[in-house]
Order: C-alpha cells, then sequence, then structure tokens
C-alpha cells in the first residue's frame, strides 16, 4: 500500500523496496513525486504573493491606519473590541455590576495569555530542531533530517521519547523539593514574552517599569536551579547549583548597570517607550552605547547558563551540573526552558538595544512583529555560534571577570553617560548631530577603556599564543637545561 | 558587630568521577577529595577495563598476539602492532624487506597524525567546547581511517603489520588519497589555529594549568608530547632510530613550561612533523616485497627481547621472552598512558576541578593500554 504524505513523500509499505532505494536499506519512506503538487504550490505562492501586494497596496494607501481592523497589529483588535462592548454588560437595578471595558480586558487578557502560551510552546518545538540543525551545521555534520520533513518533528519524536523514559528519583532525595524546580523554571519564561512589545499596541503586558520587571523576572530561576541541585541529593548537582547561585550574583549587577544607561537616555523604564525613543531618534542603542551592549550580551550567556559560561553544567566537569539527576520529560523541560531563556534574551536585547519592533520607518510597510522576529532570530543566532565556538570559562575567571571587569567598566559607562545625557538636554541643535557625537564617543571609549583596564588587571597579549621551541638534537636533563638557557638567552 | 555565631567552617566531600564521566575518556574512575571547588586529594582507580591480555598472549603463538596489540591502545593500533613486530624480530632474527620497512613508517605517522587529532579534540571538548573542534580534528582522523581501511580493511584494530614485515601493499588509490589529505594537512592546521589559538579563552583555560617541570617529568618517567611539553627533547624517534627513522629529516617540538597550553601546541607540531615524514617515505619508497615468509607457529631461541618505538602516547615498549616454544613465555606492554597519568596526583592536587578535568585531558589516557 502507497499512502501519499504532504511534501511529496509517499509512505511505502509493500514489502518490495522500489528501485531507487539501493538494497541493503530499511528505508521506507521515499521522496516519489505526487503529481498535481507543484501545480498546487504554485497556485498556493500564486495567491499568498497577489494577497501580499494588496496588503501592501492597502497599507501604504494608508486606508486602514489608525482603523482597529488594521491587521499589521494584533493589538488594535483588542481596543476594536472593546470599542464595540456595551458601556455595561450586566446591571443589578442601578448599579453596573459588570462594565464593558472590563468584559473586554478579560477578553484580551485571556486571548493574549493563550497567545503567549501557545507561542513559547510553538518557538520551543522550533527552537530544538534549529539548534541542532545550526550546531550540526557548524560542526560538520548534518543534524537531525530523518523525522519529517527536514527533520522538522525531530523534537515531537524526542518529546515523545522522554515521556515514554522512566523517571527515577534518587535515593535521599527531597522528593517535593525535587518534583517542583521544572516546573518553576517555566513560570518565568512565561513572564518574561508577556512583556515582550511586539508591536505598537501588540503588548500583553505594557508595564510601566518594564526594565525593573525584567531583571527581577530573569533572577527567579536562580530558586528553580537551586532547588533542583539541592534536593538531588547529587554532589555534582549541589556543585552546580552553587556555581548558578554566585554567578547570578556577580552578573546580576553588571545587568542592571546596563541597562542603566539606557533608561537614562529614554528616561523611561516602559520597554514600549524604549523602542519609541530609539525609532524617533532613529537610533539604535546597539550604536549608541555598544559597551553596556556587550555588558548586557555577555552576562545574560552567564545567566542563561550558555556558553561560554555555561560553568553550571559543564559536562565535563559536572556531568549535567543541576539537573544530573532528572530524567525523562522532567530533563526535557530543562532542556527546553534553557532554549526558551535563550530566545527570551534574545527578545530583550532586540527591544533593548536594536529597536525592538522598528526598522528606520520600514515598519509601516512590514508587520512589526515579523521585524521582530527576524531581529530575534539574528540575536540567537549569535548565540548558537558562540555555543558552538567558545570553550568554557572556569569558575573563578568568570568571577573575577564579572567584579573586576564588567562592573567597574559599566560604572565608568554610567557615568559618561550620564554626562551625555545631561548634555543633550541642553544642547539646542538636531537630535542627530550629539546622537551620532555620542556614539562615536561610546565606541572610542569602549574600545579604549576595555583594553587598558584588561591591562592594568594583568592582561599581557604578547605572553600568549607561543609556539614549541623546534629542535633536532635530542637528550636528557641537561639538554633540556642547555634548551631552556637558549631560549633564556633569545 | 560580628554577624557570624560561631566560625565557618567547610567540610570536604568525596565526589566520584567515574567510571562512566564524560570527560574520563574510557572507564576510569577518580576520587576526588573536595574542598568547595578545591580539590584536597585524588585517587586514581584503575582496572575497570582489564581483559588479561598479557596472559592470555602465552597462551597463543607469536603471530595470533599481533590483534592483542591493537586492542591495548585502540587508538594507536599500527604503533603498538609495529612496537610488537620489531620485539618479536629482535627476538627471532627475522629481517624485514626494505618496502615493508617504509610501509611502517607511513602507517605509523598516519596514525599518530590521527591519535593526536583524537587528543587535542578530546582535550579542547574537555575544556568546555561544545565538541565543535572535535569534531573538525576528527574530520582528518576519518581520512586517516579510511586510509586504514582500505590498506587492510580495519579502521581501528588494524592488525596490519607482520613479523618480517607488513601484511598487505597498499592498494592504488592509496597513493592519491594521501596525497590529499596530505595537501589538505595545512590548510586544516591553520582552521584550527584560528579556532583554538587565537581563542583568549582557550588560552586562558590552558595557559599555566597543571605544569610538570623538566626534572619531575623525568622523575615521573614520562615520555612522548608530555616529556617533551616540559622540555626535554626526547623521541625515540631520533634517540633510537628503530626502523629507517635515521633516514628521514624532521625536528621534535618541545614546550616552554610544560603547561596544558604546551602539551596541546607539541602534539599540534609533531602533526605536522609527521605529515613531512610522510612525504619523504613516500618519496623514497622502493618498490619490492612487502613482507619475508615467516612460518606461522615461530619459535625463536630462548631469549628475551625489549623492543621501544615512540607511540602517540609516549615511548611503547614491548618485552617478549621466548623459552623456545611457538607461543611467549612471557609478554608485557609498558604502557605509557598508565605511566603518563601516575603524575595526574600532582597536576590536580591544589587546582580546582576544571583544571584537573583538563590536565587529565591533556595527558591523552587510552584505557585499553592502561587497563591491558
Amino acid at each position: 500500500m502507497r499512502i501519499p504524505l504532504p511534501f511529496g513523500m509517499l509512505l511505502d509499505t509493500t514489502k518490495d523496496a522500489p528501485e531507487s532505494v539501493p538494497s541493503g536499506t530499511r528505508q521506507r519512506i521515499v521522496r516519489v513525486p505526487v503529481p498535481g503538487l507543484r501545480l498546487v504550490g504554485a497556485v498556493v505562492a500564486l495567491v499568498v504573493i497577489a494577497l501580499s501586494v494588496l496588503i501592501g497596496v492597502i497599507v501604504v494607501g494608508g486606508a486602514l491606519d489608525g482603523k482597529w481592523y488594521d491587521f499589521r497589529d494584533l493589538g488594535n483588535t483588542m481596543d476594536g473590541l472593546r470599542s464595540v462592548l456595551p458601556e455595561c454588560v450586566l446591571a443589578l437595578g442601578e448599579t453596573c455590576v459588570v462594565t464593558g471595558s472590563y468584559v473586554g480586558y478579560l477578553a484580551s487578557a485571556v486571548i493574549g495569555g493563550t497567545g503567549v502560551l501557545s507561542f513559547v510552546g510553538l518557538i520551543l518545538v522550533l527552537l530544538v530542531w534549529s539548534e541542532r540543525r545550526l550546531l550540526a551545521r557548524f560542526q560538520v555534520r548534518r543534524g537531525p533530517n530523518r523525522v519529517g520533513p527536514f527533520g522538522l518533528l525531530q523534537p515531537l519524536a524526542d518529546a515523545i521519547k522522554m515521556m515514554q523514559k522512566e523517571t527515577v528519583i534518587p535515593r535521599g532525595a527531597d522528593r517535593f523539593l525535587y518534583y517542583l524546580p521544572p516546573v518553576i523554571v517555566f513560570i518565568p519564561l512565561m513572564l518574561l514574552w508577556g512583556a515582550v512589545p511586539w508591536a505598537p499596541k501588540m503588548t500583553y503586558a505594557d508595564i510601566n517599569v518594564g526594565v525593573l520587571y525584567l531583571v527581577a523576572v530573569t533572577s527567579l530561576t536562580t530558586l528553580a536551579i537551586f532547588l533542583a541541585g539541592w534536593s538531588s541529593n547529587n554532589h555534582y548537582a549541589l556543585l552546580g547549583a552553587m556555581r548558578t547561585v554566585a554567578m547570578m550574583v556577580s552578573y546580576e549587577i553588571p545587568i542592571s548597570i546596563s541597562l542603566l544607561t539606557i533608561v537614562l537616555f529614554t528616561g523611561s523604564l516602559q520597554l514600549t517607550e524604549i523602542v519609541r525613543w530609539q525609532a524617533e531618534h532613529n537610533a539604535w542603542f546597539a550604536f549608541l552605547l555598544p559597551l553596556p551592549l556587550f555588558t548586557f550580551f555577555f552576562s545574560s550567556t552567564a545567566e542563561l547558563n550558555r556558553s561560554p559560561n555555561d560553568i553550571a553544567e559543564a559536562e565535563s566537569e559536572i556531568v549535567a551540573g543541576y539537573y544530573t539527576e532528572y530524567s525523562g520529560m522532567k530533563m526535557g523541560l530543562y532542556l527546553a526552558g534553557e532554549l526558551g531563556y535563550a530566545t527570551a534574551t534574545s527578545a530583550f536585547v532586540s527591544t533593548l538595544f536594536l529597536g525592538g519592533w522598528t526598522l528606520f520607518g520600514l515598519e509601516t510597510w512590514i508587520p512589526p512583529y515579523v521585524i521582530l522576529g527576524l531581529k530575534i532570530s539574528v540575536v540567537y543566532f549569535v548565540l548558537v555560534w558562540m555555543r558552538a565556538t567558545l570553550p568554557r570559562f572556569r569558575l573563578d575567571q568568570l568571577m573575577a571577570f564579572a567584579w573586576k571587569y564588567l562592573i567597574p567598566l559599566s560604572i565608568a559607562s554610567v557615568m559618561l553617560v550620564a554626562l551625555e545625557v545631561t548634555l543633550f538636554a541642553r544642547w539646542d541643535v538636531a537630535a542627530i548631530v550629539p546622537l551620532v557625537l555620542f556614539a562615536i564617543v561610546n565606541y572610542v571609549f569602549a574600545r579604549i577603556a576595555m583594553r587598558r583596564w584588561a591591562t592594568v588587571l594583568g592582561y599581557q597579549p604578547e605572553l600568549q599564543a607561543n609556539h614549541p621551541v623546534m629542535t633536532s638534537g635530542v637528550g636528557g636533563l641537561r639538554a633540556a637545561q642547555a634548551l631552556r638557557q637558549a631560549e633564556g638567552a633569545r | 558587630m560580628t554577624l557570624l555565631t560561631h566560625e565557618p567552617y567547610s567540610e570536604p566531600y568525596v565526589l566520584n568521577i567515574g567510571p562512566q564521566h564524560p570527560s574520563t575518556h574510557g572507564v576510569f574512575r577518580i576520587r576526588v577529595v573536595m574542598d568547595g571547588e578545591r580539590i584536597d586529594d585524588i585517587e586514581m582507580i584503575v582496572g575497570y577495563l582489564h581483559r588479561s591480555m598479557e596472559k592470555l598472549a602465552e597462551e597463543r603463538t607469536y603471530t595470533q598476539n599481533i590483534p592483542f596489540t591493537d586492542r591495548a591502545d585502540y587508538l594507536a593500533g599500527m604503533s603498538n602492532n609495529l612496537g610488537y613486530c620489531l620485539a618479536a624480530e629482535q627476538l627471532s632474527g627475522v629481517e624485514v624487506p626494505e618496502r615493508a620497512q617504509y610501509l611502517r613508517v607511513i602507517f605509523a605517522e598516519l596514525q599518530r597524525i590521527a591519535s593526536h587529532a583524537m587528543a587535542n579534540g578530546q582535550l579542547v571538548s574537555d575544556a568546555g567546547a561544545l565538541q565543535t573542534p572535535l569534531l573538525y580534528m576528527w574530520r582528518e582522523r576519518e581520512k586517516v581511517l579510511d586510509l586504514f581501511e582500505m590498506t587492510c580493511g580495519a579502521r581501528l584494530t588494524t592488525n596490519y603489520m607482520r613479523i618480517g614485515g607488513v601484511a598487505f601493499d597498499p592498494p592504488p588509490e592509496f597513493y592519491p588519497a594521501v596525497e590529499q589529505l596530505l595537501s589538505d594537512l595545512p590548510d586544516r592546521i591553520d582552521e584550527y589555529h584560528t579556532l583554538l589559538i587565537e581563542n583568549e579563552i582557550f588560552l586562558a583555560r590552558t595557559k599555566g594549568v597543571a605544569p610538570i617541570s623538566a626534572e619531575d617529568a623525568i622523575n615521573g618517567s614520562l615520555a612522548g608530547p608530555m616529556l617533551r611539553a616540559s622540555g626535554v627533547p626526547w623521541d625515540l624517534r631520533k634517540a633510537d632510530s628503530y626502523g629507517i627513522y635515521d633516514r628521514f629529516k624532521f625536528e621534535v617540538p618541545v614546550g616552554r613550561v610544560g603547561d596544558v597550553w604546551d602539551r596541546f601546541m607539541v602534539r599540534m607540531e609533531e602533526v605536522k612533523q609527521s605529515a613531512s615524514i610522510i612525504r619523504q617515505a613516500l618519496d623514497g619508497m622502493p618498490a619490492g616485497a612487502h613482507k619475508t615468509d615467516v612460518p606461522l607457529a615461530l619459535r625463536p631461541e630462548p631469549g628475551e627481547a625489549y623492543a621501544r618505538v615512540e607511540g602517540p602516547r609516549g615511548e611503547l615498549g614491548f618485552y617478549l621472552v621466548s623459552d623456545g616454544g611457538p607461543a611467549p613465555a612471557r609478554f608485557h606492554i609498558r604502557a605509557p598512558s598508565l605511566i603518563n597519568l601516575s603524575l595526574l596526583k600532582q597536576m590536580a592536587v591544589g587546582s580546582s576541578l576544571p583544571d584537573a578535568i583538563v590536565a587529565l585531558g591533556s595527558v591523552d589516557i587510552v584505557v585499553g593500554e592502561i587497563d591491558r
């Protein structure tokens, strides 16, 4: 029997394999072109293109601007919903018990919340696949390509596999605390994604202290990690948990200080306001504040437990760190949670430093959430790239880097930015002039300060990367001493 | 005002690394006594892969013992074959044809490239890189193993050398493949340099970590890249010139301080030198027979022989005692891994767990050889 599958595949259940399959392989799924599939594909593509052109014409024509049915911004539908609801939905005599705006807010909360939850679930599936594929490409391998088209269903297969695995609870584990952390890990993740501004009105929770919220919520995971490490009754897990706590406490400070520079410029902690400031001045903070960007990004990798700072789950040292004793879907939740945090951080880097949903005016043509999605992908790609390339720091090196290097540098950078902001407020010229000037000053400052401070701390690049001495003669200790003397004389 | 009501104290605890652990490179166990992140004491426990090779060899003929040797150090099968055959030839006085000598050199040096690629890749993996450098280096190792496969049919347990020569002449497609490998190798090494040598994190993780002085290295009877990294220019290919090694021009890389970085770089340079030796051997290889006929049940005169070769891990010695029978009366392997490993305690105590793991990676142990 031959069952047609999507993407031009055919499930062949007959005993005799087709000729195209070499003998000896037990391959069952073969690519056989389904007649008419190309035609269908072409028609679908044409319809999509025509629709896009139509949308473009309508949007550029300005016919929909500001209306609730402007589908570029899903947040507008909530406004529309509120406007059509009656003033009072449920009244008891004279008093209005349930107002229309209350129902509107409730509905938007439910719809938006469901949206955030399903979005997180969806991207986790995509992330597992994309991370594995990307890593494979970096490592001259192919990556998952067997389950589904391009191996896209691999995360699903992994999840099914993990659910079938036995969950082993170590003897002596604190059972309640042991069960809790995989669940706790996911709560801050959802909270984080709720605060991301996707479009002018497409924010689930537009908190006026957004930056503070971000700093507060990201540190919640420490609790889950420490609980996991403590309750497992395992030395590896405990070491991982200790390392995590030490690292999180250290890296919270440079993160907060680097975010302070942004707040100084925008004068607001609100994430939408920060995006609007960047769009208004046509200046991404990535250009304006290179040193805080580096600090934030590097410290985020430490908070995320990602390479080069993945010491909390350093595989070669402490096996899997705090989740060593977790198995089955519990471990799967940790792995998925980590990927989710990586993307959430990418989203915040994009929002805070790369202009969020704006793209120098192009956001009126391209849907803003598409722009943000692309920016998130780029930042996430950099994270995967770093993971594939860099070895790991040692714990003491990492702590020294935070306390001796990042914190002094970020404090200096805050002082410089404060000076600039004072100047910015009083300088009576077009905003672009001081901003370009500040960008140049900050870049030069970053270059000089980073190198100089490293030298002050004892970094000597000329002592690094020496090659072995080449010799043709052989001998024992005396030859070794002679070589050492010759080397010293040189 | 004091915040603490009592003196802070810490209590050492025991961390059991292995026998199954991602960076013990096999079934090797270390019992580590730690105080926080500092290592107070370590105890190395071996024997999980013991296969009683040396005793089994006393029941088999000299030729039948060759496959045991490539199972001892499964990452350097060719070098092990070579060492054993040299010892057996020394014992029985068998002559080796000229062509076989060259083939032996070519395959032993190819094996060194493969083994060093594995060693350095694992070292970087231990330093925390997510297997990317490892897989890059395995690319070249795969090519070498492909060469082995096309010549003798096996990739790891080669069983290629014979008493009095080698088992097979390489097929015609071997020569273009080895040329391709040799021409690719400089580019690949440049790739590792950009990936690792210019990498500040890798430098920070290896520079000054687990140093061994020349005196300690000699006192500890270290050999191979470990010894050379400590600054002692000792290479059996030059010091002993077994086989025909005196005919080739090559240099010995010697490290400066004997830290992990030096061991890494010494291995890197040795790969280049091996490539140069292979090219010289290919150029100078004569035509002729690749082995002499030796009776299957070889019965050497009673006596003893010890042959040593410069294996990828160091001095690889084979000791054979004959009582005139068809099987050796005693067979012993001087395993460089075991002896190099003995200094791990000195390297690890007082350092931290990540440094100890990197130090272990730089020793480049093969558990099959340690336990035999």
